[in-house]
């Protein structure tokens, strides 16, 4: 079943892509989907009946090189079979979604053929992303990697017309490039230090990884660091953290079924997956986890300014992304990579129903994206008003505090905010908190932009206005459930009492009495302080009660045992339940905050944010510019390296090879070929003269030469 | 030792000779001319089943004449590739010298005398030997080269061959006296040990270099090729590609023999001048090429140039230059049997053509035989996937290996200016501007010899059809 999950869309891809031109286009792109459609109701199925144990279901032999030797195989455990329904309900939702969203679009033609491509290039992804999770070994899942990399490429420059949108695929392309130079050096340390590309593998070596020291680039490190340290870069590259997050916003030249397919809901989280699979190293890496925890905040953080101020429909959501990933890290990064998968898991939801909002929006206006050119569609497109405001409301994290009532961005936001102040990180919680608030102000500016205040903008466009088709409405519906509920649904497994997280994860869970803990010389402590808390924690969020009590539950997997490996002293998510009640509550309060501020901006005096940007204007040019990020790398990076490419290419390709080169061919041999055809005259003496002259040479060469002595 | 066991060994030479004679007794009595046919059909299937006969039977080292006449495991390679080809080429030249009444009965037979004669060679275990099986063969080839009476250009290119050949044949001759003057016999077995007494003296070194130089003619290496070009182009074509194909084997064979036979101590003197006539044969070959707009004088450029890699196998003097040698010498023939199916089909209103300018565009009217040229002229520049690259793969590993890095360097660079004149014919097949188009003639024999070839081009890759081994056995059998 797992198999047919995989190559379901590959299968789709081929006949799509190969075989429109013999079945037909319509056929063609029903077949793509349909196979999706298939491999989604797989996926559920797994997702239901997988009972937490890792199982390992090989397809093939897949290298067998010296001592690198692999099995092309699925490795099933929670975390996959979490992507699984990620990545196919999405996937499959976005072929529906495409049949309307790129009807008639005005980028070809009539009576060209695009569809094909477009839906066979989705499927392609589809296939390289699932290759990606269900990875058993590292060189699978680099490529995958690179697959998803590819398709990103692909659809990025769908438009292949639009220099912006090649600009765009190539830029995304590049700095992925950089991202996976890390990941590639981390595969090759992995494989240098242990032997062996399997995660099994791998994953039972941590311990003796962590005693390692390697040299690299003239110093020594701690091996595990090291390796840590190289895979978060490629999760960077790929997740769009900050310093390599520039292509992000530049993929929104792909039409808008690619950004919330690929650049929302399912490749960008690409490199949370990464760290959480690779949680039995990340947990012995302190440092790489610290800086993996630093880094997302102030991802989550920048990304979140940055968004204050576009006017791009799409940029806007874009960095919303990029801000929301920044969360997932910070998760990750404090040792709570079940929270991370939490908000990955709703975040696929609620962004990718933003997204497709958005299309649906954009597909109403005639692809305009400006959102100064909308306002009031409320009446126009009540549906899609709906389906984003569902959107927004689960973004921003609307709930009843204190309680696991809410949408879903609320419990898993909520989650990443407690887990990050209880994993001692002061800078991650500060940064995440305000992301929170200006998450929540950016949001509601979309929605207030968008559909209230007044029509701004084209005349004739905003009378054209009308709602999407069904096959766009339809997924827009599934999507906005899932944003509703999943969060309620699922919390007690994602971010619940310990014991039910570890039956989830199929990690054994083990009670250890605080006093077992307050031996612990170091943490002793806090934790008996978080432990008075305990009791407080199962109140409020009311499912733990039966347990009660001074427990601590420990993790007490062994390495690669069930999908996640949380270090036995690791007590996250004991002590993010036992945080304080203004912890429980900041996220909250920042979030109305942000709402009250946006509906003054927006609602009350529209010509507030004019005024405010016009006195605070460096600081209105500098968020607006995206810090200068793009202006750096070009001065710094893109300039100086253009620089000396063009010097290679024209001073050493150009002139001193080619130059060489041709003068060679051009002068030097034909004036030799000259010489032969003279030598060449047809006179039978000449010919006899030149064997006696040979011999002559030959002989005297003998003579003087090596036949002398 | 019994005269018997010594004609067993001898056999398939014997049965061909025989075979020759009394097919021209014969014929000169029952019907002339009007038997060629039958008789190219007859004399290619003997020399074709005589090569199978060989190939399969007889192992082991067998010597007759008291060291004269050696049957080995190296000889019986040589003997194969040169009865295939020759076998290969006649059946090629049957319709064409039809057509042209060119098919006199006694073609086919002094083929076969010329086969003998090649057989004879790479047999040689001594002097007189060699020069008595290179004049078999050699007056054949003078013979068949004039075939063509009534043509100036034909008879001019026997006359040619003729004299230089003599000219050749006397240096030569003169090298084989002064050896035996100075080792005192004509053995080769006897010769060897004279040169393994401590140095090699002078005269003998003299002699080496005027064997070496009648030898370097017969294969047309540089500076004695200066007959190739016209020979070629004089000769009627599936001659030329008799000439282009079998006796190249034949006096490689014959090279390799007696350098590591009866000089096998001398090696580092012989090494030099061999690794010399190389290098200028690779260069000449590909830079004259350049100039050349007639195919044939272009295939003899180019066979200049291939004779150039196949020496520098010999040059490293080791076990693998000559088992790189060897398996380069059976892919360059393979190249050369389809190449020349290709040329004696490029035909207009019937007359054979032979400018590479009325190959422009021909791949839009035969796009299957253009894609089979071009499988064959990309192997024959030496492109990665085709065969004839890893041929020069093996002689550039032999070169470097033996220690002549700096020729396998220079065998690099010559087979990049060489590729030129390979890929402009692709050029004007796939590129070219459309001209008066050539015949569409298929002739089965030509066209399945040229599929075949190409198609072995390719395929050969897999394992070269087993003759990398065949050769490192007849390789080790030679050297040691």
């Amino acid at each position: 079943m797992e198999t047919i999950i995989l190559f379901a869309p590959l299968i789709g891809a081929i006949i799509c892509g190969f075989g429109w031109w013999i079945i037909g286009e319509t056929a063609a792109q029903w077949t793509a989907t349909g196979l999706l459609f298939l491999a989604c109701l797989l996926s559920w199925v797994v997702f239901f009946s997988f009972d937490g144990v890792t199982q390992q279901i090989p397809v093939m032999r897949f290298i067998e090189s010296g001592t690198l030797a692999t099995d092309w195989a699925i490795r099933l455990d929670r975390l996959t079979a979490i992507m699984l329904i990620v990545v196919t309900t999405v996937s499959a939702l976005v072929h529906l979604y495409s049949f309307g969203y790129m009807d008639h679009d005005p980028q070809w033609n009539e009576g060209e053929s695009y569809k094909p491509r477009f839906f066979a290039y989705l499927s392609f992804f589809t296939f390289a992303m699932l290759a990606l999770i269900t990875s058993d070994n590292l060189v699978q899942m680099f490529f995958g990697w690179e697959g998803v990399g590819v398709a990103s490429y692909l659809l990025i420059g769908f438009y292949y017309r639009k220099p912006s949108a090649n600009a765009a695929a190539i830029k995304a392309f590049v700095v992925n490039r950089v991202g996976d130079f890390g990941f590639a050096l981390g595969i090759f340390a992995l494989f240098f230090l242990t032997d062996s590309i399997n995660f099994s593998d791998i994953f039972a070596s941590a311990p003796t990884l962590a005693e390692t020291r390697v040299t690299f680039l003239w110093s020594e490190w701690n091996a595990v660091e090291i390796v840590a340290f190289l895979l978060f870069i490629g999760a960077m590259g790929k997740s769009a953290q900050l310093l390599l997050h520039t292509w992000l916003p530049d993929a929104m030249e792909g039409p808008t079924p690619v950004s919330a397919l690929i650049h929302a809901a399912t490749m960008v989280t690409a490199g949370v997956f990464l760290v959480c699979r690779m949680s039995p190293i990340m947990e012995f890496a302190p440092h790489a986890t610290a800086f993996i925890t630093v880094m997302g905040a102030a991802t989550a953080f920048f990304a979140a300014t940055v968004g204050l101020v576009q006017t791009d429909i799409k940029r806007v959501i874009a960095y919303s992304t990029c801000s929301q990933l920044g969360y997932m890290f910070v998760a990750a990064g404090v040792g709570m990579y079940s929270a991370a998968m939490f908000h990955l898991f709703t975040h696929a939801f609620f962004k990718a129903l933003l997204f497709l909002g958005a299309g649906s929006v954009i597909h109403a206006m005639h692809h305009e994206q400006d959102m100064m050119n909308y306002g009031n569609l409320r009446k126009k497109i009540p549906y899609t008003f709906w389906a984003m405001m569902i959107g927004t409301l689960a973004i921003t994290g609307v709930g009843i505090p204190l309680t696991t009532i809410g949408f879903a961005g609320f419990l898993s936001k909520d989650a990443i905010i407690e887990s990050a102040y209880a994993g001692g990180s002061g800078f991650g919680f500060w940064a995440l908190v305000i992301a929170a608030f200006m998450t929540s102000f950016y949001s509601w500016r979309l929605i207030f932009l968008t559909f209230f205040g007044k029509e701004r903008g084209d005349k004739h466009t905003h009378e054209h206005a009308h709602e999407s088709p069904m096959v766009m409405l339809i997924p827009l519906g599934v999507l906005s459930l899932g944003a509703v509920f999943a969060g309620m649904i699922w919390y007690n497994q994602f971010f619940g009492h310990a014991d039910q997280v570890g039956k989830f994860y199929g990690i054994p869970v083990a009670e250890a009495h605080a006093d077992d803990h307050a031996k612990d010389a170091t943490n002793g402590d806090d934790h008996a302080k978080a432990d008075d808390h305990g009791k407080a924690k199962d109140d409020d969020h009311g499912g733990d009660k039966a347990y009660g009590g001074d427990h601590h539950y420990a993790f007490v997997g062994k390495l690669g045992e069930g999908a996640l490996y949380m270090a036995p002293d690791n007590h996250v998510l004991d002590d993010a339940h036992a945080a304080p009640k203004w912890v429980k509550v900041s996220p909250f309060i920042a979030m109305v905050l942000g709402l009250a501020l946006a509906y003054l901006f927006y609602i009350v005096n529209p010509a507030l944010p004019k005024r405010l940007a016009e006195n605070q204007r460096p600081l209105y040019l500098f968020l607006k510019n995206k810090w200068y990020f793009d202006e750096l790398y070009d001065a710094v990076i893109v300039g100086p390296i253009k620089a000396l490419g063009r010097l290679l290419w024209k001073g050493g390709d150009g002139s001193i090879i080619d130059g060489f080169l041709n003068g060679v061919a051009m002068g030097i041999v034909p004036f030799f070929t000259r010489l032969a055809g003279r030598a060449q005259s047809g006179y039978i003496f000449t010919y006899a003269f030149w064997m006696v002259i040979g011999i002559a040479a030959f002989v005297t060469w003998m003579t003087l030469g090596g036949g002398a002595n | 030792m019994t005269i018997g066991s010594d004609l067993n060994i001898i056999l398939p030479e014997i049965v061909l000779s025989v075979f020759a004679l009394f097919a021209l007794v014969g014929a000169a009595y029952a019907g002339k001319d009007k038997l060629g046919p039958l008789l190219v059909w007859v004399t290619s299937a003997l020399m074709a089943a005589v090569g199978v006969w060989i190939g399969m039977s007889g192992d082991g080292t067998n010597i007759a004449f008291n060291g004269m006449f050696v049957d080995d495991g190296f000889s019986r390679f040589a003997k194969v590739t040169i009865l295939l080809s020759a076998a290969a080429v006649l059946l090629m030249s049957q319709e064409y010298m039809a057509r042209r009444d060119l098919l006199r009965f006694e073609y086919p037979l002094l083929v076969a005398l010329a086969a003998v004669g090649m057989m004879m060679m790479v047999s040689a275990g001594d002097l007189i030997a060699l020069y008595m099986g290179l004049e078999l063969q050699s007056l054949a080839l003078y013979v068949v080269a004039a075939l063509r009476r009534d043509s100036v250009k034909s008879t001019e290119a026997g006359l040619k061959y003729f004299v230089l050949g003599a000219l050749s044949s006397g240096l030569l001759l003169y090298g084989a006296s002064l050896v035996y003057g100075y080792s005192g016999t004509t053995l080769f077995s006897g010769i060897v040990q004279t040169a393994e007494h401590g140095q090699v003296s002078l005269g003998l070194l003299f002699g080496i270099v005027f064997l070496v130089a009648g030898l370097a003619f017969k294969v047309s290496a540089v500076p004695f090729h200066m007959w190739t070009p016209d020979v070629y182009e004089g000769s009627p074509t599936p001659i030329t590609a008799f000439f282009a194909t079998a006796p190249k084997v034949a006096a490689m064979g014959l090279f390799a023999r007696v350098l590591f036979d009866a000089f096998d101590g001398a090696v580092a003197d012989w090494s030099q001048i061999i690794a010399l006539l190389s290098l200028l044969s690779m260069f000449l070959g590909a830079v004259a090429a350049i100039g050349q707009r007639n195919i044939k004088r272009l295939m003899a450029y180019s066979s200049i140039a291939h004779m150039g890699y196949a020496l520098m196998g010999l040059a490293s003097g080791t076990e693998l230059g000559v088992q790189a040698m060897l398996i380069y010498m059976a892919i360059y023939v393979t190249m050369n049997v389809g190449t020349f199916a290709f040329i004696l089909m490029m035909e207009r209103d019937g007359a054979p053509v032979v400018d590479i300018d009325a190959l422009n565009m021909y791949s839009k009217a035969e796009p299957g035989k253009a894609l089979a040229m071009l499988v064959l002229l990309f192997s024959l520049a030496g492109v990665p996937p085709m065969l004839g690259f890893f041929g020069k793969l093996y002689v550039l590993r032999a070169a470097y290996e033996g220690g002549l890095a700096w020729l396998a360097v220079a065998g690099v660079v010559a087979s990049v200016i060489g590729a030129f004149y390979y890929l402009r014919i692709v050029y004007y097949m796939y590129f070219g501007e459309e001209r008066e188009a050539l015949d569409r003639t298929n002739p089965p024999v030509l066209w399945g010899l040229l599929m075949i070839s190409a198609v072995a081009m390719v395929v050969g890759i897999v394992n070269m059809f087993g003759v990398e081994g065949a050769a490192a056995a007849a390789a080790a059998v030679l050297v040691n």
